[in-house]
């Protein structure tokens, strides 16, 4: 038998979970950069090190953005992937596709790349991984003639993502799909040339559960939500009960404990329902979300780096969001303007609010303070009053 | 000359005829079988969909033969999830079984919903990252491998997320995970002094440190790091090429426990570390795959159904999850970044084990 020459990657063929390097050897068989790549990774894998050097700026005619540089630091033993670029295209609102569609970015990336892909990347564009300098213009050229278009990168507007929304989700309470797509549409400009201090990320989840993560992972995120009492169907309450514990499994998991059930009739206290999502996860054919519904706006959300992770706080606690979404667009342009002005380079709009202040942001962009905003007001008494606010000395 | 500024292909476009007759007008869903959702409409149609786990790194013949399926069962209409899996979309219910039948058959795994482990979010790492401390695909196979069983059944107290990011950057949502899989260094950057001048930016790299362990040295047109106060994010060399702090002896894996995203019950909360340092074993990370397959089985006998692992964590305290998962505590688990004190306890109230 012949020798392998990934005898470390051969070992994640095997098990029951699909295996990227089963792809990687398919793809290697018809491309030599993929066939390098798989011999790249097979090093690390005995070197316990990366084997790619620091960036490089690469890219398509008037964009700043969309093209991630890379290049091996072992050329010589793996000529193809010298330069090995990845291509962010943007993805259809909620990842909807149409095979025809993905057929022809197969194609299209066949025939300028190493037909490697991520379906998708973390923050929603589909990654093709891996072309070289000379086959980017090409390629994006294809791509745009067979209707695709590349999502953002660097100091720019982030390609925005949204949950599955009212395609299929009975909680929708904003259509995250349409909304994602106009802001998308409306921020081209935003997205393709970087031009803001840092990365900006929207997320858009049209419920609390919060299924792209936008609290956690957004600049700005859109949580849909409602104002009025949580529908209920009696009938399919009592169907419940048949098979859950109401009582243990819904009324003693409510946060605001805002639940009664008395063998036989579900009483919601709505004003003290802080919509979580839980007794509606649980009996979903029994309750549904109010019918006066928008978003909660939250900002700041970000990773780590560089000042320590942070999840989004509340600034808007309710807009209704319908097209042609003005009122969001205009704050998300007030707030842009703003971090633009005051922020420092690679300072995320997370670092800026707690660098200057909340209420200089809010004062900033327009937005009253309301309670909702807070888990509780101050303890130290370190309070700043604006110079509106006090008394002037008679002269 | 290419058209810019087109934007992405438009979703409507890409919408199954079920779903353009009931957009916005679901009334409810059910799970039929571990991967199999049923959403009906208030019109009494119903949407099937059918979801298979997938590596995220697919070749176009992958993606093609995703295709072949699609287009045997579903009209081509399909859609991937935010956690990479593939959701076949389909309007007869009769096309349920031979569809699953065949995914089976190909070898894709069909799961993933209600109370099971999803796929795992994971970032690039050795394959395509200029930055990282590990391999991300590796110790996602390696451990999709070992929990695959939580994937295709749905047994566990409540849904738990896994995510991988292979430096701190995290380019996956890995700091509000169930369990989050993170890459670290241990070892300070080497300076090379000799090309800071050309290809650094001063200010900027001092910036970078979150911790101001960076120093500028005008004199030699060059940087000098403070060992006692670098914790080896690799922020700088991010910025700043000429120093690189990759180290194969001494990078590895840590793991964080008990984050969430969602608002359900709790609010959602940061991962916390469990395991400070685990070597990088590759090719199958040994380690790592028994140290999360220990939290998950424990998480798994002892929280109440709908407890997410942090809501379990928090209600029977951090001193008992480190007693039942057998994991020691350091003073690494010990907070000294900025507003640390927080999370010191402040009360007599705890619990001996």
């Amino acid at each position: 038998m012949e020798r392998s020459d990934t005898p470390l990657l051969d070992e994640l063929e095997k098990g029951q979970w699909p295996s990227f390097v089963k792809d990687m050897k398919e793809a290697a068989r018809k491309n030599p950069m993929a066939k390098d790549l798989l011999k790249q990774l097979e090093l690390s894998y005995k070197d316990k090190i990366g084997h790619w050097k620091h960036g490089g700026i690469v890219g398509v005619k008037g964009y700043g953005s969309g093209v991630i540089g890379r290049y091996s630091d072992r050329p010589d033993l793996f000529p193809h992937v010298q330069a090995f670029h990845t291509m962010r295209v943007n993805h259809p609102s909620g990842w909807f596709y149409k095979t025809e569609t993905l057929r022809k970015l197969c194609d299209i990336w066949d025939k300028h790349g190493s037909g490697l892909t991520n379906m998708h990347g973390s923050t929603g564009d589909a990654i093709l991984l891996g072309t070289t300098t000379e086959h980017l213009q090409p390629c994006f050229n294809d791509l745009s003639d067979a209707g695709f278009d590349l999502g953002g990168s660097g100091s720019a507007l982030r390609t925005p993502s949204a949950c599955v929304g009212p395609a299929r989700c009975e909680w929708a309470c904003v259509d995250s799909l349409d909304l994602c797509y106009h802001l998308t549409m409306a921020y081209q400009d935003q997205m393709h040339r970087p031009m803001f201090p840092y990365k900006f990320k929207i997320k858009i989840s049209a419920c609390a559960n919060d299924c792209v993560a936008a609290i956690a992972r957004s600049d700005l995120s859109i949580i849909g939500t409602w104002k009025d009492a949580i529908r209920i169907n009696a009938d399919e309450v009592r169907a419940y009960a048949e098979n859950i514990n109401i009582q243990k499994e819904v009324c003693d998991l409510c946060p605001t404990r805002c639940m009664e059930w008395d063998g036989n009739k579900l009483k919601i206290y709505d004003e003290d329902c802080t919509r979580c999502m839980h007794c509606i996860n649980v009996m979903p054919k029994a309750l549904r979300p109010g019918k006066e519904t928008g978003a909660s706006i939250l900002v700041g959300g970000k990773a780590p780096i560089v000042k320590g992770a942070l999840l989004s706080w509340v600034v808007v606690p309710f807009m209704k969001l319908e097209p042609p979404y003005d009122e969001l667009k205009d704050l998300i342009e007030r707030i842009q303007d703003w971090w633009d002005e005051f922020g420092k380079s690679r300072e995320r709009l997370g670092e800026l609010i707690q660098r200057l202040g909340m209420r200089v942001f809010l004062k900033a962009v327009g937005l009253p303070a309301v309670p909702q905003m807070v888990k509780a007001p101050r303890t130290n008494p370190y309070v700043f009053f604006w110079p509106e606010d006090l008394k002037k000395e008679e002269k | 000359m290419a058209k810019t500024d087109i934007g992405p292909p438009d979703y409507k476009t890409m919408l199954p005829p079920v779903i353009e007759r009931n957009y916005g007008k679901w009334l409810y869903h059910e799970i039929l079988k571990p991967g199999v959702l049923m959403h009906v409409g208030e019109s009494g149609e119903a949407l099937y969909s059918v979801r298979a786990g997938s590596p995220r790194l697919v070749s176009t013949d992958h993606i093609r033969e995703i295709c072949d399926i699609a287009e045997k069962y579903c009209q081509g209409f399909l859609r991937f999830t935010s956690r990479h899996n593939i959701e076949f979309l389909l309007d007869d219910e009769d096309q349920i079984e031979p569809l699953v039948a065949e995914l089976k058959s190909r070898g894709y795994p069909v799961g993933g919903t209600g109370h099971s482990i999803s796929n795992i979010v994971h970032t690039q790492g050795w394959v395509h990252c200029h930055t990282p401390a590990t391999d991300a695909s590796g110790p996602v196979k390696a451990l999709m491998d070992e929990i695959y069983e939580h994937f295709v059944e749905s047994k566990l107290p409540a849904h738990v997320r896994i995510a991988l990011a292979c430096c701190l950057n995290m380019c996956g949502a890995v700091h509000c995970s169930d369990i989050a899989i993170l890459g670290i260094h241990r070892t300070v950057p080497k300076t090379d002094n000799s090309r800071v001048p050309n290809v650094c930016e001063i200010p900027s790299t001092i910036a970078s440190c979150p911790t101001g362990a960076i120093r500028g040295d005008m004199k030699n047109k060059t940087l000098t790091v403070n060992d006692e106060k670098c914790m080896y994010c690799g922020n700088c060399y991010t910025v700043c090429p000429a120093m690189p702090i990759a180290d194969p002896e001494n990078d590895g894996i840590s793991i964080w426990v008990g984050g969430k995203v969602s608002n359900a019950r709790s609010k959602p909360m940061f991962s916390k570390l469990a395991i400070p340092f685990l070597p990088n074993n590759p090719p199958r990370w040994p380690e790592v795959v028994h140290a999360v397959k220990n939290i998950i089985e424990v998480y798994a006998s002892h929280a109440k159904k709908h407890e997410r692992m942090g809501e379990w964590i928090e209600r029977v305290g951090w001193e008992r999850f480190f007693a039942l998962t057998g994991i020691p505590f350091t003073d690494q688990h010990i907070d000294d970044f900025d507003l640390a004190t927080e999370t010191f306890r402040t009360s007599a109230q705890f619990k001996w084990r």
